[in-house]
């Protein structure tokens, strides 16, 4: 069994012995290759106490936040990109060796490195550990999954190897919260280190490949380390899961089986946060005076950010069957699996991870662009992004699906009409993508295919830790955006729904809805929507919903509400008072593949630096949009 | 190596459960760089671990690890066969483990 020594201090050489005081230690910089559990411990080690900010001038998000965890708030942890090797051809690694030499501008640079290898391929994996020595700091290597190692017989002698390395070697296991309190006992150690003054920083220098391998088997082959077995669960797992038949329909039955917890279990949740709000607001509500401000606050504010705050739950669930998906590895499988696809329609199998991730949100996937090399497949994945499902969508699938779906269950209860509904919703949005690539990929770009070069993590649980601070993420994005641009827009929407003011009998009267500002918008736009089976209500809720997706169901809370006629209902039993179902379908294959999203377009904009493609996009994805709405109304009106 | 079998063949070819040590890696610097980091190197020893569904990508294990890789990058990865399918011979360094875990 390997042991588990503390740290194995090694004899240090190049510690200069004049002491000039006690050093400062402020920032601490995390690094490590891709898979290595370098985020499992950066959650370890600041808990929820992190922030998420992006590099000045490039694209590449960085998590910083205090050591808090480990009693250590004083100091600020920087969690660095994934990289194999400094060598800055990408974006990532240029980003590393800036923070690490202090030249990035509004990160101090760091006093000293974590840097983080999977103990289980000590070999490939110390490549890394080279360049990173050769910038000077002081560093501590974490030679992380030691579980891991132990189960599946593997060893390492961490004293003979910090001997060979010249620099403090641990095992530890982020995942299991195992020998962490050695990293608090270097940094400790290092805040007492006598001041050697600013030490000289100088960039690594860059071998080949071949020869850092070549020192990092030698200085293994003298640590005693003994290969850990191949995972079996792995092996059996991809077994089954790429399994040449059963693969493809696993994983078609994985992503239905998403959307039936989302609605079965995702529904009944979100009544009950729904009666909580609506019960919460008329307590509200009757502390206040008769008058306009009751109004203003119960039917301009309160209804619009509750009617789509009750999705809370169902978005919750959503990404937290993503995370799983993500942290278990099996992403990485889909990936192989749909690589076939992707280059069938010529984009890079790179491009699977953006337009994946796009699914919870265009904005990140846009900006995950940025590792496709070739511009024009770069500009092709980020003209498709948005016609995925992403979760902004999700509001008015499941309002208009659970209000106008019956909830019918086929094979024995498995299969439900509403996830198929969803699922058929999400496949259409997935199709648009795919055809638009292509027809970009014959007409208007000609891509060059770059490598698709894929590493299949093991399989691994994944940690409650992990799952509840993306959820903790995600819920607090999602609460912020209610907090602002759905607020915003519902109570303007409901200012515009009762003026103008006017005098009757003495007394200023706010206008019934049908005369107000919004009413006459209303109906001077019903013609062009009203072949597609929405009524002026809908018309508003989508000319207000080119802000943003979800605003839609703010605007519709707020509009329903207003009117005396569905005042008292609930805003699903009003909808079905107020549209068909052929028209209810028609507005959720409209909001499929509509761009209705401020924020994608600024991003689009900064990304292309150009007006062209998202003024492009947006005409292109309505156009399509009004089109399909306006077939599915037809065709469906006539047959239903 | 020891090996008796010469042939020399292109990754992409290699059937699947046979292993084998890389020899030369024909592909362009940035990509042949990055391969090199996941062990694309010549000297490492090789396992072809299975298809994807669709026929391609496949999945090598090379070092440990498991990467997949389209048939036309692969095609430029050449190898010296060590072993017809299913008997995998010792890894690249230290003593090899219980074996068994192959499929």
């Amino acid at each position: 069994m390997s042991c588990h020594t503390a740290v194995a201090e090694p004899e240090l050489a190049q510690q200069s012995p004049e002491p000039s005081g006690v050093r400062q230690l402020r920032t601490v910089a995390l690094i490590g290759p891709p898979n290595s559990g370098k985020s499992t411990l950066f959650n370890r080690l600041t808990g929820m106490r992190q922030k998420v900010a992006n590099y000045p001038g490039v694209t590449v998000d960085y998590h910083s936040g205090k050591m808090k965890s480990i009693g250590r708030s004083d100091l600020t942890l920087i969690d660095l990109p994934g990289i194999y090797s400094l060598a800055t051809y990408s974006e990532d690694a240029r980003v590393a060796v800036e923070v690490l030499t202090g030249r990035m501008r509004g990160v101090p640079r760091p006093d000293c490195v974590l840097l983080v290898l999977d103990a289980t391929h000590i070999n490939r994996q110390l490549m890394l550990a080279a360049p990173v020595f050769s910038i000077g700091l002081p560093t501590l290597v974490l030679l992380n999954m030691s579980d891991e190692l132990d189960k599946r017989g593997g060893q390492i002698d961490t004293l003979a190897l910090a001997k060979e390395l010249g620099h403090p070697v641990a095992l530890i296991s982020a995942a299991r919260n195992k020998g962490l309190e050695v990293i608090a006992e270097f940094l400790a150690r290092e805040s007492a280190a006598p001041d050697t003054g600013s030490r000289p920083v100088q960039l690594p220098i860059l071998q080949s490949p071949a020869i850092t391998r070549g020192w990092a088997t030698q200085v293994t082959s003298r640590t005693n380390y003994i290969t850990p077995a191949t995972a079996r669960w792995t092996q059996r797992l991809d077994g089954v899961l790429l399994h040449r038949a059963a693969g493809p329909l696993i994983f078609l039955a994985v992503v239905f089986l998403v959307f039936q917890v989302v609605f079965t279990l995702g529904q009944p949740l979100s009544n009950g946060l729904g009666n909580l709000l609506t019960a919460l607001g008329a307590h509200a509500a009757g502390l206040l005076p008769d008058g306009w401000l009751r109004l203003l606050l119960r039917d301009g504010i309160w209804n619009g950010m509750q009617s789509v705050l009750v999705f809370l739950p169902q978005i919750l669930l959503l990404f937290l069957f993503i995370g799983i998906l993500e942290d278990s590895g099996y992403l990485a499988r889909a990936a192989l699996i749909a690589d076939r696809l992707m280059r069938a329609i010529g984009l890079n199998g790179k491009a699977f991870i953006p337009l994946l991730s796009a699914y919870a949100c265009a904005v990140p996937a846009i900006m995950a662009t940025r590792t496709i090399e070739n511009k024009r497949e770069r500009i092709a994945t980020i003209l498709v992004a948005p016609f995925m499902t992403c979760s902004a969508r999700l509001p008015i699938y499941t309002l208009m699906i659970a209000a106008f779906i019956p909830n019918r269950l086929f094979l024995g209860g498995i299969v439900g009409l509403r996830a198929l509904v969803m699922l058929g919703l999400y496949v259409l949005g997935f199709l648009a993508a795919l055809i638009t690539a292509k027809l970009l990929n014959s007409r208007v770009l000609k891509a060059s295919p770059a490598p698709f070069i894929l590493e299949l993590p093991q399989y691994r649980w994944p940690t409650v830790r992990s799952l509840a601070l993306r959820l903790y993420d995600r819920g607090m994005l999602f609460t912020k955006k209610v907090g602002t641009i759905i607020l915003s827009v519902s109570l303007l929407v409901w200012v515009l729904s009762v003026l103008p003011v006017h005098r009757m009998d003495g007394a200023f009267r706010l206008s019934e809805l049908t005369s107000s500002v919004v009413g006459h918008l209303g109906h001077w736009i019903e013609p062009v929507i009203r072949p597609l089976g929405f009524n002026w209500k809908i018309g508003i809720g989508l000319l207000g919903s080119i802000m943003a997706r979800e605003v839609i169901v703010g605007t519709l809370g707020t509009l329903y509400g207003v009117d005396p006629a569905t005042h008292s209902l609930a805003l699903q039993t009003a909808l079905q008072h107020d549209m068909t179902l052929a028209g209810a379908l028609a507005l959720v294959v409209f909001y499929a593949f509509a761009m209705q999203c401020m924020s994608t377009l600024a991003v689009v904009k900064r990304e292309t630096n150009s007006w062209k493609y998202p003024v492009l996009q947006f005409c292109y994805m309505t156009g399509v949009a009004y089109l399909a709405a306006l077939t599915t109304y037809q065709v469906l009106s006539r047959l239903l | 190596m020891s090996s008796t079998s010469i042939a020399i063949t292109a990754l992409s070819v290699a059937k699947v459960g046979s292993a084998g040590v890389v020899e030369q890696i024909d592909l362009p610097e940035e990509v042949s760089n990055y391969l090199a980091h996941l062990g694309f190197l010549p000297g490492t020893s090789v396992e072809v671990l299975r298809r994807a569904p669709a026929g391609d990508p496949t999945v090598y294990r090379i070092d440990g690890v498991e990467v997949g890789l389209r048939n036309e990058t692969a095609r430029h990865i050449y190898l010296r066969l060590t072993s017809p399918p299913k008997t995998h011979a010792a890894p690249t360094n230290g003593s090899a483990p219980k074996n068994g875990a192959h499929r």
